[in-house]
């Protein structure tokens, strides 16, 4: 019984480590390797876990399908309808300094949120979307072990496409343009072209990682997400394992999970009445840990492979 | 319908002044500092509450809580660039953004911890508006006009008659210059901080008048407010006057064809629209 | 008592060092001007000697005090003003407010140095209220001049004072340093026109590649084969 709810315990908290890694390597395509920053992770996330349920779950009158297609798919569109979002914002930001893309980050995912609330038609409002399908329940059943091994699995992919397009020129070009734009664009590569194709890869496996959460779950609803300290976490994961390093993103990922929970934990301890101050001690806890991470050692755990120190 | 324009434009008005007093200070700590503070919404409405512990807690008027919560917005700020910005000062922009957007979370909880999470409002009951050809006014809009109109005028005061407001100018201006003239800058930074969270306070204050006092208030607000620094030139205080007050009047009137819900898609449109066809702002910019 | 005295100077930007052991001095009373090709470490040499680049090893002395570890709000106390190369001026400030800032450190009534300053720049006083970023390039140069004048120091660096003017600015500029000198402020210039510049100093150092070429007297220099080659238009 002990053993069985540790076990239990076990799989749920990997499952979302898993999934939380995913959102890191997205950032670091974004931020590690190219230097712009997205304070709108939850935007990109909750598109892609809506997606997925919108063509995985059955029909509905509530929202718009269900389309009752098979898993496979739902993830797949969850990583085309981040990555169209992200190509319409970022045709017209990806020109712009990055201080104002993080801007625009944060409108983004604001309009996305309100719009999560307040069409109806299309997300079921307030109301959220229920009854999403756990991946291939129907052939391997609901055991939760099936879905730590498929978010296990889509982990390994995402790292290996990633770590390919870090790797590959296509990376080298993209560090070139963080480190020094004016000589890449000099040297007559479109600067702007190569940070739009890295913020929308990055936001499709923003999508993905939505997507994988909302099998997980089962059920999503604009608040599910507590979408700004999601966004925050994973900031904080990727600066605390090294930003640019994509083994860096996994393992700053499992350590702020790890100590995210543990703090659960902790401040369990003080009891149901201060649940909510303990869910903001919590957070005040990371926030002050992010400072003391960019001050005292800023280039995380596992620093970027041949990086130019500051 | 002449008459629901006006009203929405009074509105604006009255958004458009608590905005200028964020987006002023945005302003001023970019053209110093060259970072953009995310946290400057949340210390907005870290002086809301200061001033809530005061009217809730020791029954003072708003008025007269105003002083100290600009004096406690104004010590935060400057604690939390003492403590981490300082050691930041020499990292790339981008870093201090992150870290400002860390601190953004990081006041949130403690308003959370301190003031609970519910929503808030200075005096319960309801304000009896004046009314004339079909308008509505509150008093409180008139106040938050007024006192904007006031801080402004101060601050040009501070910026164009006093040594050390011209140091604040000369520093954004050229920051070499300014050392190598003998300026001394952390000395013009803390005085910019007090200066950006003084402003901020009396702008979360208002908000707080306003609508009501609530954790996430200054996260929500602080999209409207870069807009407006945004579209008045960032590093240009003057020009976040302007900017208020087209983003907020835009905001407001806005409603008139679309769901009010989407009032910040309009903040965000139009600053998205700026920084396309003229970056620099409505005047020159300093970034 | 040797005004500025720079021993040994090592240092650059964090990188490479620009800068390989340079050695220079100026005596209370003399203009002494360096001259060098272009990407020569001219400017990192100034701005070495203010407290704005790494220095690695060397020392910079000011009256026999070591002034290297100051900050440079620190060292304009000790009497010592620079006008940099370029961006010299506060753009969207006023004439006078510029004037201002020049004196911040001061405590004391500024207005008879701002008196002294514009009736030696009389173009300056017609100009007072004019915001500095649409002054013309010579009017700026002014500017950039009384900035670094009104904390009265006992030396001034110049940084390429005479770039980017006409011929008749150019003149009148080494007329005015010789008269800011003639008061007794010592001076320290970079200059590009070489020809005049050393005509109107004591000594002259040739700067090439971060190192001292040639140090002698202006007149010297002048008469010099190599320098003639180098700088003079052969
Ligand atoms: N801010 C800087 N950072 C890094 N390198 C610099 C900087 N300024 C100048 N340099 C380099 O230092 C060298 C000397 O420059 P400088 O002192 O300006 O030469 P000069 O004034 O003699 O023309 C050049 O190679 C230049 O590229
Ligand atoms: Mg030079």
């Amino acid at each position: 019984m002990e053993m069985d709810g540790l076990l239990t315990y076990g799989v749920f908290f990997l499952t979302q480590a898993g999934i939380y890694a995913v959102l890191a390597l997205g950032l670091n395509v974004q931020y590690g390797l190219t230097g712009q920053i997205n304070i709108g992770i939850a935007g990109f996330f909750a598109v892609g876990a809506y997606t997925s349920a919108i063509v995985t779950t059955h029909p509905s009158t509530a929202h718009l399908g269900g389309f009752n297609l098979p898993f496979p798919v739902g993830v797949v569109a969850a990583m085309a309808t981040s990555a169209l979002v992200a190509a319409a914002i970022g045709r017209i930001t990806m020109r712009l300094r990055s201080d104002y893309l993080a801007i625009a980050t944060i409108g983004i995912a604001e309009i996305i949120r309100l719009a999560l609330k307040n069409e109806d038609w299309l997300t079921n409002g307030v109301r959220g979307i229920p009854g999403i399908p756990r991946p291939f329940s129907e052939t391997l059943g609901a055991n939760p072990l099936i879905s730590l091994g498929v978010v296990l699995g889509f982990v390994a992919f995402a790292f290996w496409m990633v770590e390919r397009a870090r790797s590959a020129p296509w990376g080298r070009v993209l560090r070139a343009i963080r480190e020094n734009e004016d000589g890449v664009s000099a040297a007559g590569k479109d600067v702007a072209h190569f940070r739009l194709q890295a913020f929308v890869f990055g936001a499709s496996l923003m999508g993905m990682a939505g997507a994988l959460y909302a099998h997980f779950i089962g059920f999503i609803s604009p608040e599910a997400f507590l979408p700004l300290y999601g966004t925050f976490l994973v900031w904080v994961m990727l600066i605390a394992g090294g930003a640019g390093n994509n083994w860096g993103a996994l393992v700053g990922a499992l350590a702020i999970w790890v100590l995210w929970s543990a703090t659960q934990f902790m401040t369990d301890a003080l009891g149901a009445e201060y649940a909510t101050q303990a869910g903001a001690l919590r957070v005040l806890l990371i926030g002050v840990l992010l400072q003391v991470i960019l001050i005292a050692r800023p280039q995380g755990l596992l620093p970027e492979r041949g990086a130019r120190k500051h | 319908m002449v008459t629901e324009l006006l009203q929405l434009a009074i509105y604006g008005v009255v958004l458009g002044s608590i905005l200028t007093l964020g987006a002023i200070g945005v302003s001023l700590i970019y053209g110093i500092l060259r970072f953009a503070h995310f946290a400057h919404g949340d210390l907005m409405a870290l002086g809301a509450y200061f001033s809530l512990s005061l009217v809730a807690g020791l029954g003072f008027p708003v008025w007269a809580s105003a002083p100290f919560a600009i004096v406690g917005a104004a010590l935060a700020a400057i604690a939390i660039d003492q403590t981490v910005y300082r050691h930041l000062r020499k990292s790339p922009p981008i870093i201090l953004l992150i870290s400002s957007f860390g601190i953004a979370i990081a006041l949130r909880s403690v308003i959370q911890l301190v003031w609970g999470p519910r929503n808030q409002v200075y005096a319960s009951g309801i304000q009896i508006p004046w009314r004339f050809e079909g308008l509505v006014i509150k008093p409180d809009h008139v106040w938050i006009v007024l006192g904007a109109v006031v801080l402004v005028a101060a601050l040009h005061l501070f910026l164009t008659r006093t040594k050390m407001g011209k140091a604040m100018r000369a520093m954004s201006d050229n920051m070499d210059l300014a050392l190598v003239s003998g300026i001394p800058s952390e000395r013009v930074i803390m005085v910019t901080w007090a200066v950006g969270g003084g402003l901020a306070a009396v702008a979360g204050i208002f908000l707080g008048m306003d609508t009501r006092l609530h954790p996430v208030m200054g996260w929500s607000v602080l999209l409207p407010v870069f807009a407006a620094a945004i579209l008045g030139g960032i590093g240009r205080p003057y020009g976040a006057i302007a900017g208020g007050m087209v983003i907020g009047l835009a905001m407001e009137m806005s409603t008139v064809v679309i769901d009010p819900t989407y009032k910040p898609a309009v903040a965000f449109a139009l600053m998205v629209i700026m920084l396309v066809v003229r970056p620099q702002g409505l005047f020159k910019g300093n970034a | 008592m040797t005004l500025l005295s720079i021993e040994g100077l090592t240092g650059g930007y964090g990188g490479a060092d620009i800068l390989h052991g340079v050695d220079l001095r100026v005596e209370p009373g003399e203009i002494v001007v360096i001259i060098g090709p272009n990407g020569a470490g001219k400017s990192t040499l100034m701005k070495a000697a203010f407290g704005l680049v790494k220095i690695k090893e060397g020392a910079v002395l000011f009256e026999k005090r070591d002034i290297t570890p100051l900050r440079p709000d620190q060292i304009v106390r000790q009497g010592i003003s620079y006008v940099p190369q370029e961006r010299n001026v506060f753009p969207s400030m006023s004439v006078e407010e510029n004037l201002e800032m020049g004196a911040f450190i001061r405590t004391d009534d500024i207005r008879p140095q701002m008196e002294r300053i514009y009736s030696f720049f009389p173009r300056l006083a017609e100009r007072r209220t004019q915001i500095a970023g649409s002054m013309s390039g010579g009017e700026r140069q002014m500017l950039a001049m009384g900035r670094a004048l009104m904390l009265d120091p006992k030396l001034l660096l110049l940084d390429e004072p005479t770039a980017g003017l006409s011929p008749l600015f150019i003149d009148q500029t080494f007329e005015r340093i010789q008269k800011i000198n003639a008061a007794g402020i010592g001076i320290l210039m970079v200059e590009q026109n070489a020809k005049q510049a050393l005509a109107v100093c004591d000594r002259g150092y040739v700067l090439t590649m971060g190192r001292n070429r040639i140090d002698d007297t202006g007149a010297n220099l002048l008469a010099n084969k190599d320098v003639a080659e180098m700088f003079l238009g052969g």
